[in-house]
């Protein structure tokens, strides 16, 4: 393969373009209503009307308004493929189709007329988007190599290997200011020039693809609707550190993913863009896909790792950091999907291009899954900086049956609630952090005012309790009375000092946990805590022992001192 | 190899350069509260007893897997790493069952020491009295998973120092729990040799040599009636 071979095969794909092209969304979300159903009868319908050299019936990843679907796009003369449909898509768009919609679908393009619903989309949930890392998602084939080539893809892999040096590629991810998409946000740039300059013959990169969190699902679109681009970001990433075997690790709950990802891999190494000497460079690398088996923790670095070679997934000490000491003791680059979906764009358009979207220390854009109680449940992609007022109110659509936002859940059992009067924060690393949250992978979950706070913070507080690895002591067994804590609030039996108990709970399980499972295990108590402390407080009941407080929170749960079983005066 | 010194409690003391702050403190006799941390073993890591504060780090750091480093300034005993033990060690008795009263390694338990080291009086949290089973088919030894604290010392000893690879962890969170092979009875083991490695490490009452303890303790009298005979009869004399 060289840089002409790559040329030709997306001229011939953009050669092949039929007049029109429907696209139907073939991600997890819609193939759930049945959208393969409504893929094979548009591709009979296609064939009875006679068509078949006017129309391309194309099953393409996400169209992300989730809750619509199954969703069908019709595109005219040159759009489509050849056409990058920026966040704006054109031509009209069906929603909730089923099998037996596809005749009429198909006949509107002879001017027949159709009952179908259709969706707007010149809504702000499509136009305000601003599309880098899903510009493809709806629009490719995430099952052919070639139409991913038509959207110019592999060719930042291409003048990566053959113009730069891969000092060069760091210097370029360093300005590009991008930050880990995982959640924590830690530089991207700085992690990959820690790799390239730590000594070592072998060297690792791992994409971490076990999104685990409740109502996440940012990174298993991606991978579903854009493949090849996790796969051109590993390799640029492996070129940039000197690595030469990439895993990327997935959870087995993603079964549609890692099929495509299996066959873009082997697509792929077919066109020799993996494997020995890429583009005829002396570069070489390969990816295996790794899968996980159920266990929450194996998302965090150290456990994943640990995984990938084999072992139980529990986590260890940091330092040292996978950078120095990662996968068999080599150095490893480990990144989150869509940190490595940013990074072809990157090269594509060139770091500046990238700098110049985001605020000033959160660069870019975000992909969110928007989920819970709002009317526009599906994944949106948004500048850093823009606010969750503009995101759930303006985006999303705001609660459904006219209820009012409460508040908005983001990163996940490690994140927080942010109540709606915080609802103008300008969502980047350092805001959500400030009001007690976190970025996170991605996932925004509503709720509106029929949600009960405790009730969150229990549900988040059971899934911790339940995925700890239990290898620590603070976060195996501090969880589980947390748990307990929580149910007796709810059940109206705790009293104030059992509310003293699950703060100072909250305290050493943060402080002291080995990993950050259990270190942010107590936010989404503490942020509820924080921000409806009230709706805690109405649950308790009076202490019964009132006797002498001790200085130490919580000191009567061994049984009350008998000073304090005297009668109050 | 070069020295590095550094300052713990406020006394300086030197150390090897890939001493960890654990080896460091235990040579200038600054003692640190551990329970997963074996001498011989490697460490894991996993019960936050030994953490430590170092001056310009927000973390706590581990004592037993963090490198000293030039200048590092480590307080090992303040009132917050005091509170977060007592915590920690309470969590732990009250997540299975330790009542030391009827324990077979009552007065010879790392865990009970460490109680009363550091102070800790009574429990604060609800015990949760979970019912585990006590698994007594091996002809040697025994385990009872009730006092269990998942330090997974045996499993460490049994993989990296014996070699057999018979000890295991099987589930996660509260349910996790010491496995023989793949959770088999452990008198049904076909890797076990035997060794009592897991014995040894064990910190509290969960592994134990079976008939010495307690109630399972039989007394040989009949050797004694044995002795008496043959030194009467005077069997022990070769014949000529």
């Amino acid at each position: 393969m060289v840089i002409d071979d790559l040329i030709a095969i997306a001229e011939q794909e953009r050669a092949a373009r039929k007049k029109y092209v429907i696209r139907c969304c073939l991600a997890a979300g819609c193939m759930s209503s049945n959208s393969k159903g409504v893929k094979e009868a548009l591709d009979v319908a296609v064939k009875e009307a006679g068509l078949e050299n006017d129309v391309e019936v194309r099953g393409v990843g996400c169209m992300k308004l989730c809750c619509q679907g199954p969703l069908v796009q019709i595109d005219g003369d040159g759009q489509g493929a050849t056409v990058r449909i920026e966040g704006n898509p054109q031509g009209p768009l069906y929603q909730r189709v089923t099998p037996e919609d596809a005749a009429s679908l198909v006949a509107t393009l002879k001017g027949g007329k159709t009952n179908v619903q259709r969706g707007d989309p010149a809504q702000p949930f499509f136009t305000n988007q601003v599309s880098i890392v899903l510009a493809n998602s709806g629009i490719v084939d995430p099952e052919r190599i070639e139409s991913y080539i038509a959207a110019d893809g592999y060719q930042a892999l291409h003048d990566v290997l053959r113009e730069m040096t891969p000092k060069d590629v760091v210097e370029a991810m360093i300005k590009s200011g991008l930050r880990g998409r995982g959640g924590a946000g830690y530089p991207t740039g700085l992690k990959w020039a820690t790799v390239a300059k730590t000594p070592g013959n072998q060297k690792y990169v791992i994409c971490n693809a076990d999104e685990g969190d409740p109502g996440a699902f940012m990174d298993r679109s991606v991978l579903e609707s854009d493949p090849h681009s996790v796969l051109e970001g590993m390799a640029i990433g492996a070129y940039a550190v000197g690595a030469n075997q990439g895993f990327i690790y997935v959870r087995a709950e993603y079964p549609l993913a890692i099929s495509r990802l299996q066959n873009a891999i082997k697509q792929a190494k077919q066109k020799e863009l993996l494997g020995s000497g890429v583009f005829e460079s002396p570069f070489n690398f390969n990816i295996d896909v790794r899968i996980g088996a159920g266990a929450f923790v194996c998302g965090e670095e150290t456990a994943l790792m640990s995984s990938v070679e084999g072992k139980r997934g529990s986590p260890r000490p940091r330092p040292p950091f996978p950078a120095e000491r990662g996968l068999w003791s080599s150095p490893t680059l480990i990144n989150n999907v869509e940190t490595f979906a940013n990074v072809p764009p990157i090269f594509r358009k060139g770091p500046e291009w990238f700098a110049g979207i985001g605020t000033e220390k959160s660069k870019g854009t975000k992909v969110f899954a928007l989920a819970g109680r709002i009317t526009n449940t599906g994944l949106l992609e948004v500048p850093m900086g823009t606010t969750l007022r503009e995101i759930v109110e303006k985006m999303g659509g705001g609660a459904p049956d006219g209820r009012k936002i409460k508040a908005v859940q983001t990163g996940g059992p490690s994140g927080g609630c942010i109540p709606a009067e915080a609802l103008d924060t300008p969502v980047d690393y350092d805001s959500l952090v400030k009001l007690g949250s976190i970025m996170g992978s991605g996932g925004m979950i509503v709720m509106d005012d029929t949600s009960r706070m405790v009730d969150v913070a229990r549900f988040f507080m059971e899934f911790c309790m339940d995925e700890s690895c239990g290898k620590c002591i603070p976060c195996r067994a501090g969880t589980v009375q947390m748990y307990h804590l929580l149910n007796k609030i709810l059940e109206g039996k705790a009293t104030p000092r059992d509310l003293e108990q699950l703060e100072s709970l909250c305290d050493l399980v943060k402080n002291t946990s080995l990993c950050g499972l259990g270190q942010t295990a107590p936010n989404p108590v503490l942020s509820t805590l924080r921000f409806f402390r009230k709706e805690y407080t109405d649950l308790l009941k009076e202490d019964v022992y009132a006797g002498p407080k001790t200085d130490d929170p919580g000191q009567t749960n061994g049984g009350p001192k008998p000073e304090a079983l005297l009668p109050v005066t | 190899m070069a020295a590095k010194t550094l300052i713990i409690n406020g006394k300086h003391v030197s150390a090897e350069e890939n001493a960890t702050i654990l080896e460091a403190a235990t040579e200038a006799g600054i003692s640190i509260p551990t329970l997963c941390h074996l001498d011989g073993v490697y460490d894991a890591g996993a019960c936050r007893l030994c953490l430590v504060e170092v001056a310009g780090i927000s973390k706590l750091l581990p004592a037993c897997t963090t490198k000293v480093a030039e200048g590092m300034d480590v307080s090992t005993d303040t009132e917050r790493l005091r509170k977060y033990r007592r915590m920690t060690l309470e969590l732990l008795f009250a997540e299975r069952n330790h009542v030391c009263a009827v324990c077979v390694s009552n007065n010879h338990c790392e865990l009970q020491t460490l109680a009363y080291s550091q102070g800790m009086e009574h429990v604060r949290f609800e015990y949760r009295f979970p019912k585990w089973e006590v698994d007594n088919t091996h002809a040697l030894f025994g385990m009872d998973h009730n006092r269990c604290i998942l330090c997974t010392r045996c499993v460490r000893v049994c993989w990296h120092i014996e070699g057999a690879g018979t000890k295991n962890e099987s589930g996660r969170g509260a349910k996790e729990r010491i496995i023989t092979d793949l959770n088999q009875p452990w008198g049904a083991s076909d890797t076990c040799t035997n060794c009592g490695k897991c014995v040894m490490a064990c910190p509290t009452g969960a592994l134990f040599y079976k008939g010495s303890t307690v109630s399972e303790m039989e007394r040989d009298r009949s050797k004694l009636e044995f002795i008496v005979t043959a030194r009467e009869k005077k069997q022990w004399i070769a014949s000529e």
